[in-house]
């Protein structure tokens, strides 16, 4: 989130698409009936179904499942027709003005730099005009006819409410009136916040959608203010934490990334990621990549990282391509692969189209489960009958299930959607003989450690050589690995202002990244958790719930990154002069010689409004992109194509091209497409989610939520049932070009047939709680439907839109 | 008299009950009606945050034993905390639940491997477990470590061992786990947040 779930509080509309946070986020949604009851704000639901978030709305329209962009497209174009939009923030706080190069394009659905054999795009004709001072041209007036606003107004005039109602099926006076609501906030002093969660990120243009959101909160002046923002609410306890930390398979802790097979010198590695400002006197943070990357790598191998090995630089692997999830189970079908490690992670059901991830693990030489629980992934191998039918003597898979320590008996730190790391204590022992997950790690890495010191073997030198300065080497505290993630000095810091002055003595827990270095004399695991633990202790653990200034931004509790600051981009909640959009806003304020408000002011303390240092300190414009030059694989602008498999036949934003049916840059392995159905077949459109009284497939290892919802359903509207001589309660099979299910049928009028150009389209809603591991009733994992395919840019599946047949069972 | 609540109760359960009650000055009705504080006023209470989504819902958790050393400790009750900010004091349906994962029947209790082919687990020794997959792990990477691709270029990496890392986890578990499988060259290695 940009913001937090408190300061939802602050809002005066409230969208939420892309997730329904009444059912799955249901204390932090407490926040928009908070912001309902004493802010009088206005909720707007945009869903395939009627939610449970829908049933507190204002206003609910429906949309056709995977047709986002369409919608939100088409509130871009109402907003830059109607003028609705907060004029002085887009002009000032955007790249609205930038110049964009001659050489860009978009004809049919596909943009400049388009190679249809490799399916991907070269972005060198997206980028900014740059004029003769080395900066990019801007034109202030927004008149010139390649500056972003132009490009955009060309872009979206295909996407009228017409339009929307024929891709999306919402009808023309519910769009409007959704856009009605939205524009209410594009002015100053009013403002809105978005809400999304997987419904948006599980398409294969999810990260698009989001960034098409995004856009409509620029237009209308909305990010960096109390009550505003882009708010991901996230779905695990600490997938926030993981993903900061960089367990992913192209990361490196705080957003640092690993580099590629082509970026052989060092030197060039740094200055492709030390971003210099596009515009004169702009922040552009990321000009301190050195100094970030430089700690982490002080904090890994110590007195081996030194810069004359360009601070062990080859001890880290480089790509070739990306090895996501999606790519780690093709190439173990494949048969590429020998071992895989599970801590904590269920991919059996996690994963889609389980037939082909339950061929995948068949193949592996080992397989090794680390949980608290008893999960399908670690019986993968068992015949359940129906649920899972295989024949264990076929599978020569080796299976080494390790018992873990849940939440209740260890002690560390989770960070929350909001970015707040909270500390949290061990309150009994484990059952049995479960280990925590530091300590089987340490286990694991010790023994590797011994045997390449005994036998050697390949490139030993990064196990060798990785610092260890835990006090306790066979199972790691909490608080000793949380102090190396925020880091030490290693050598006496003299103040660079000052030197007389010492910033800190070597050896002492540094306060903030700012004083991170790039000469090795200082190291930290995570840059942006630099502040967790300070010299002052655990900030973590700050249990103050004081809230000075009324507006829930509670400083004391816990802390966040980054240094403690709560509202993303604050800076831009002020305007050009320094003072507060809104006299309701207390978050920052030029005082005459300094930022300060009730939060961490994101500006450099003493930049003067009158040097117009802009509010996006993390780009190289210093302002918010609506326009991407680089980044995104599909392009520079959101642009609506088809789900891989959809109820629909054309795309009708770019008609007639086969190329832009779907997301013409997203990966589809040849197997995977010809597992992909047709709407001849499958003609419902389907979508997966979660209820409020389960979590993923923990819950149904526990007695009171297996009670509250003991068995499978699938939910369908009252049209198609009729259709299909479907009776509530009566049982049904559904099934994909993958597999099938057998659940009860829900039969609602919460999900209505939709028109779609004269498709009429069903939705099938599939709750995923069920499998052949617990105490609810036994049921088939979900993902046996859906289809293995993911987002362009990062590849997460699309398990939001796909498509199915049902039958009476 | 100076009794705190505590001692009432220490009184009573040590078999003062009945007719002394009346001397103390208590009515019986007072007590019975106390049973839920009372388990409660005996157990350890220790923050924590709540396991599920990512709202991050502050819990108390309800222990027995003291945290002394010879005594074993229990969660009996999970409940919201009143000071958290943002849920404050509520949990939702699965939040209040939370007792019935902590003592899950599914809950694993010792290292167990089912063999290539087999159709039941055996439990086995966490020496045992470690020593084999540690062993399984570095002979792969021995065989299989790609320390420079086809045009000679330095790459340094793993591919054939890879690892899903668990997002309910603390942020310091995830990131010794990363410190560690980076280290071995490892790039197949996502978290939830890639699904």
């Amino acid at each position: 989130m940009t913001n937090h779930w408190v300061d939802i509080k602050n809002a005066d509309v409230v969208l939420i698409m892309g997730g329904n946070a009444a059912e799955a986020h249901p204390c932090g949604f407490k926040w928009v009936t908070e912001a309902k009851a004493h802010n009088k704000a206005r909720l707007v639901v945009v869903d395939p179904r009627f939610t449970r978030s829908a049933a507190l709305a204002d206003y609910y329209a429906p949309i056709r499942t995977g047709t986002d962009i369409a919608f939100l497209g088409g509130v871009i174009k109402y907003l830059l027709d109607s003028g609705k939009y907060q004029k002085e923030y887009v002009r000032n706080y955007t790249n609205a003005g930038f110049v964009v190069n001659a050489g860009y394009g978009f004809d049919n659905g596909i943009f400049s730099g388009y190679d249809p054999q490799k399916r991907s795009y070269d972005p060198a004709s997206w980028a900014y005009e740059m004029g003769p001072d080395g900066y990019a041209v801007v034109d202030p007036t927004l008149e010139h006819p390649r500056c972003v606003l132009q490009v955009m107004k060309r872009h979206y005039a295909r996407y009228t409410p017409e339009m929307v109602q024929k891709v999306c099926g919402t009808p023309p006076e519910a769009f409007l009136k959704v856009c009605e609501y939205l524009a209410s906030t594009g002015v100053p002093g009013r403002v809105m916040t978005i809400l999304y969660a997987l419904g948006w990120t599980q398409h294969s243009q999810g990260a698009q959608m989001i960034r098409t959101g995004a856009i409509v909160q620029l237009l209308l002046g909305n990010i960096g203010l109390p009550g505003g923002g882009m708010n991901a609410l996230r779905g695990h306890s600490n997938i926030q934490g993981l993903t900061d930390l960089g367990l992913l398979s192209n990361a490196l802790p705080g957003y640092l990334t690993l580099a590629g097979d082509k970026e052989q010198d060092y030197e060039a590695y740094i200055a492709k990621r030390t971003l210099k400002p596009l515009r004169p006197n702009q922040t552009s943070y990321w000009q301190n990549y050195p100094k970030f990357h430089v700690s982490l790598m002080k904090a890994w191998w110590g007195k081996a990282a030194t810069r004359e090995n360009h601070w062990a630089y080859d001890y880290l692997p480089k790509l070739d391509r990306l090895y996501d999830v999606l790519q780690a189970f093709e190439l173990m079908s494949q048969g590429k692969m020998n071992g895989y490690i599970c801590q904590g992670f269920n991919p059996l059901a996690a994963f889609p189209d389980k037939a082909k991830i339950s061929a995948g693990l068949a193949q592996l030489k080992f397989l090794v489960v680390i949980d608290p629980l008893a999960t399908e992934t670690s019986e993968f191998w068992k015949n359940y009958g129906e649920f899972n039918d295989v024949e264990p003597s076929k599978i020569a898979t080796t299976v080494f299930r390790l018992p873990c320590t849940c939440f209740a008996e260890e002690e560390g730190s989770l960070t929350n959607s909001s970015r707040w790391l909270q500390w949290h204590w061990k309150g009994a022992e484990a059952p049995g003989a479960a280990r925590g997950d530091a300590e089987i790690i340490a286990g694991l890495f010790g023994r590797l450690r011994a045997l390449y010191a005994k036998e050697g073997g390949a490139f030993p030198d990064p196990i060798r050589d990785l610092t260890w300065p835990y006090k306790v080497g066979e199972s790691p505290s909490a608080e000793d690995l949380a102090r190396e993630f925020n880091g030490k000095a290693l050598a006496d810091l003299a103040d660079p202002k000052d030197a007389g002055k010492l910033l800190a003595r070597s050896g002492e827990q540094l306060a903030s990244f700012a004083m991170l270095r790039d000469d090795g004399s200082t190291a930290s695991g995570c840059w942006i958790y630099c502040g967790a633990w300070t010299q002052a202790g655990n900030q973590m653990a700050r249990r103050d719930n004081a809230d000075p200034w009324n507006d829930g931004q509670t400083l004391g509790w816990a802390w966040a990154w980054p240094v403690n600051r709560r509202i993303l981009y604050n800076g831009a909640s002020v305007d050009p002069a320094g003072k507060p959009w809104s006299p309701r806003s207390h978050l920052t304020a030029w005082n005459g010689s300094a930022w300060a408000g009730s939060d961490v002011p994101d500006q450099r303390i003493d930049a003067a409004p009158d040097q117009h240092v802009g509010p996006f300190i993390m780009t190289a414009e210093g302002v918010a992109k609506l326009f991407v030059p680089s980044g995104m694989a599909e392009g520079p602008l959101p642009e609506h194509y088809e789900p891989f498999e959809s109820p629909v036949a054309a795309n009708l934003l770019s008609p007639g091209n086969p190329r832009s049916f779907s997301n013409p840059a997203a990966r589809l392995f040849a197997g995977d497409a010809a597992r992909l159905g047709k709407p001849e077949q499958f003609p419902y459109a389907a979508t997966t989610y979660r209820l409020t009284e389960h979590f993923h497939y923990w819950t149904k290892h526990a007695h009171i939520p297996a009670v509250l919802q003991p068995q499978q359903f699938v939910e369908i509207g009252s049209d198609l049932a009729a259709q299909k001589g479907i009776a509530n309660g009566a049982r049904v099979k559904v099934w994909s070009k993958r597999g099938y299910i057998v659940a009860v049928a829900v039969v609602t009028r919460r999900i209505k047939a939709m028109d779609c150009n004269g498709t009429t389209v069903h939705h099938i809603g599939i709750p995923i709680h069920w499998g052949f591991k617990g105490v609810a009733n036994a049921g088939y994992l979900a993902n046996t439907l859906t289809p293995f395919v993911g987002d362009a840019n990062t590849q997460t599946p699309e398990f939001k839109s796909f498509t199915v047949n049902i039958e009476k069972a | 008299m100076d009794m705190d609540r505590r001692q009432f109760f220490k009184a009573c359960t040590g078999g003062l009950a009945g007719s002394s009650l009346a001397l103390l000055g208590f009515s019986p009705e007072a007590v019975l009606a106390e049973t839920r504080n009372f388990k409660l006023t005996h157990a350890t209470e220790t923050r924590n945050t709540c396991t599920y989504c990512s709202v991050g819902c502050g819990i108390i958790m309800y222990g027995l034993g003291d945290k002394a050393k010879n005594a074993a400790s229990a969660i009996i009750h999970i409940e919201g905390d009143p000071d958290h900010p943002v849920n404050r004091g509520t949990l939702c349906p699965k939040g209040a639940a939370l007792l019935d994962l902590v003592h899950s029947q599914s809950r694993l209790k010792y290292p167990q491997v089912r063999e290539a082919g087999a159709d039941t687990w055996t439990t086995i020794s966490w020496d045992e477990a470690l020593d084999r997959i540690a062993r399984l792990m570095k002979d792969d990477r021995d065989r299989h470590f790609v320390a420079r691709n086809g045009e000679g270029a330095t790459v340094n990496r793993w591919l054939s061992t890879g690892m899903l890392a668990a997002s309910a986890s603390s942020n310091e578990s995830g990131y010794l786990t990363h410190k560690v499988m980076r280290s071995l060259g490892m790039l197949i290695f996502d978290n939830q947040a890639r699904v």
